[in-house]
């Protein structure tokens, strides 16, 4: 069986974000990148799939020979192949989705897995899009999963609660934090990826249907208020909370 | 907020693309499993055991060591960067990746015979098993070529006795590297648990490195089989040999504690609030905090090259002494510095600072003291040893 884990280069979480001049894209200068950490499952899930299953496992990216860090840290976590889809123009995500699903159509994966958004631009597209263009299942945002013979079977996150959805493979399925435990790159690991070979491809050029035109920094924050430094004070701010900040 | 590390002068762009991944590797195990538990096992004097199994997993035990024995197979710089990471969590927990790698495995590898490196060494990288190492004795610290520790051949076995202190790991050691003199000539043998008349007491009361296990080795009339001695052994120089890696680990680590004092102190400097400003405006806490960056700065340098020497073999033990000499005593005073900003604060468990300072306290004084270490320098600059 092969296992695929689709992953993303993205800004560091604490990174300070500024907007190029531009003004449609981010200054990358002095900004940290890593792998998405929704990705993490993604690739915890493939690895542990494996191992249960028997088969081969693959990470793919698109992206600049920065995401090569990214796959070296898939490679170090355990995966057997990783292929680059080199490309660091900028596309939508319905152009990064044809060219994964025209990669992924080679490939024939069994499962498909992606973190569930990519944590730079959150646009929660990638796994629902590549899965229609292959003419397969997708189950978003699951937090458990099995796999019994033909059959599988996940828990997704609602509004709530849970609900079970049943499914065959091959499927896409996009990973939420609890779906497991990512490992840790081992050292051994480290060391062994230095001698694994990073695959390269040319992927298809398809023009975005959609183009960033302006982008925005949400307003700065405000400084807080003091209404008052004792009980006299608790009318006048459960007013303000009310009225004012709408939170009660 | 996730720790970034100090990185003054891009030393990272010295760095591979590995060695990178292990230090962030590193950095957030310590992140998510020792910063959680470390002081209440400081506070408890006790060494958190349940890292142990972890810590083996991600393959931190011997890590330079041959792929053959389940080892990383890592170069000396990862090693460092791995142990500056572990130090940064707690220099006991550094301790027991020292010991169990630099004067255990190391050399089991290096003197043992290929029956002692089969057996021990998958067992030891695994965590399975853990060592100890006994050269130091009450009477011979800083002068171990005195050691009062006699093994006599008794025919079809070595008889042991004698007494070692100080020893990392001790009461919870399966295996001692024990040191002792074979017809007045320093020889390593192989001492395992459980051996007859060896004990191995720990000792307390300790208000430093309080996240280690300490202990005494008491060695009465032990019988040691003839195949745990090693082999390839060369008097006095082979355990020295031995204290060289674990200084070089040292001399590493201390960037760690170093780096995360600073940290602490940097963020507390511009939150803490005094005269109306943050004590990070008034001139004498940015002369402070500038003069950490920039020893710090200075440790990573010096690892970093000291770590390129080790690789291309071209390193001599005195540039480990000036290197294990100057970190330690630079984080040492770093933490004292912090603690300074901190103020009362400082000396809270709240703030990773104090507990620093202590266990760099011990840091300064084992693997060879400040002052050995400043002797092997100066012997190796004037052509004059001061020590004899």
């Amino acid at each position: 069986m092969k296992f695929v884990a689709c992953i993303n280069h993205v800004p560091d979480t604490e990174a300070k974000i500024k907007i190029g001049s531009g003004g449609n894209a981010i200054d990358r200068t002095g900004v940290n990148y890593i792998l998405n950490p929704y990705d993490e499952f993604a690739i915890e899930a493939a690895l542990q799939l494996k191992e249960k299953k028997g088969g081969e496992t693959f990470a793919v990216t698109l992206g600049g020979d920065s995401h090569k860090e990214t796959l070296r840290k898939a490679l170090a976590m355990g995966i057997d192949k990783v292929i680059l889809l080199k490309d660091d123009s900028v596309r939508d995500s319905f152009s990064v989705a044809k060219a994964l699903a025209d990669e992924l159509k080679k490939l024939t994966p069994d499962f498909i897995f992606f973190g569930k958004q990519s944590i730079d631009y959150n646009g929660e597209q990638l796994p629902g899009l590549v899965a229609e263009m292959l003419g397969i299942p997708s189950v978003s945002t699951v937090v458990k999963m099995s796999v019994e013979e033909t059959k599988v079977i996940c828990e997704r996150e609602i509004e709530g609660g849970h609900e079970v959805v049943e499914t065959s493979y091959p499927v896409v399925i996009s990973a939420q934090k609890g779906l497991n435990e990512p490992r840790y790159p081992s050292l051994k690991g480290i060391m062994a990826s230095k001698s694994k070979p990073i695959e390269e491809r040319q992927p298809i050029a398809v023009p975005s249907a959609a183009e960033v035109v302006g982008m925005q920094k949400p307003p700065s924050k405000q400084s807080g208020k003091i209404v008052g430094t004792d009980a006299t004070a608790v009318p006048e701010l459960v007013r303000l909370l009310h009225e004012e900040a709408k939170v009660i | 907020m996730k720790f970034k590390g100090l990185d003054y002068y891009d030393v990272a762009g010295l760095l591979s693309e590995e060695e990178i991944l292990v230090r962030d590797t590193v950095r957030e195990f310590v992140e998510d499993n020792i910063l959680p538990i470390i002081e209440k096992h400081y506070s408890a004097g006790t060494f958190p055991m349940d890292l142990i199994p972890k810590m083996a997993d991600l393959g931190m035990f011997g890590s330079t060591l041959p792929a053959k024995y389940g080892c990383a197979e890592m170069n000396n710089v990862a090693y460092g960067l791995m142990m500056q990471e572990l130090e940064r969590g707690d220099s006991g927990i550094r301790s027991f990746a020292s010991v169990q790698s630099a004067l255990v495995m190391y050399p089991i590898f290096t003197f043992g015979s290929e029956q002692q490196k089969d057996f021990w060494l998958p067992k030891l990288a695994k965590g399975e098993k853990i060592g100890c190492f006994g050269l130091t004795e009450p009477d011979y610290g800083s002068n171990p070529g005195g050691m009062i520790t006699r093994a006599e051949d008794k025919g079809d076995h070595y008889l042991l006795n004698g007494a070692k202190m100080w020893i990392t790991n001790g009461t919870i050691a399966d295996v001692a590297v024990v040191w002792a003199k074979l017809n007045g000539v320093v020889h390593g043998f192989l001492v395992e648990k459980g051996t007859k008349g060896f004990t191995a007491p720990e000792m307390k009361g300790k208000h430093s490195l309080r996240a280690s296990v300490t202990s005494e080795l008491i060695f009465q009339d032990c019988k040691i089989p003839k195949e745990n001695i090693f082999p390839k052994t060369d008097g006095l120089k082979s355990p020295l040999m031995c204290l060289n890696q674990a200084r070089y680990g040292i001399a590493w680590g201390a960037i760690g504690s170093a780096m995360t004092c600073y940290d602490t102190a940097l963020n507390y400097a511009k939150s803490r609030i005094q005269f109306g400003k943050p004590i990070a405006s008034f001139q004498i806490t940015q002369e402070k905090l500038v003069h950490m960056v920039t020893e710090i700065t200075k440790a990573q340098l010096l690892c970093l090259q000291l770590g390129r020497l080790k690789d291309q073999k071209k390193l001599r033990f005195q540039q480990v002494s000036l290197a294990k000499r100057n970190n330690v005593n630079m984080a040492l005073e770093i933490a004292r510095v912090a603690r300074e900003i901190l103020g009362a604060n400082g000396i809270l468990d709240e703030y990773p600072v104090m507990r620093h300072m202590a266990n760099l306290e011990s840091v300064k004084t084992y693997e060879g003291t400040h002052e050995m270490h400043t002797l092997i320098v100066g012997e190796d600059i004037t052509g004059i040893p001061a020590y004899v």
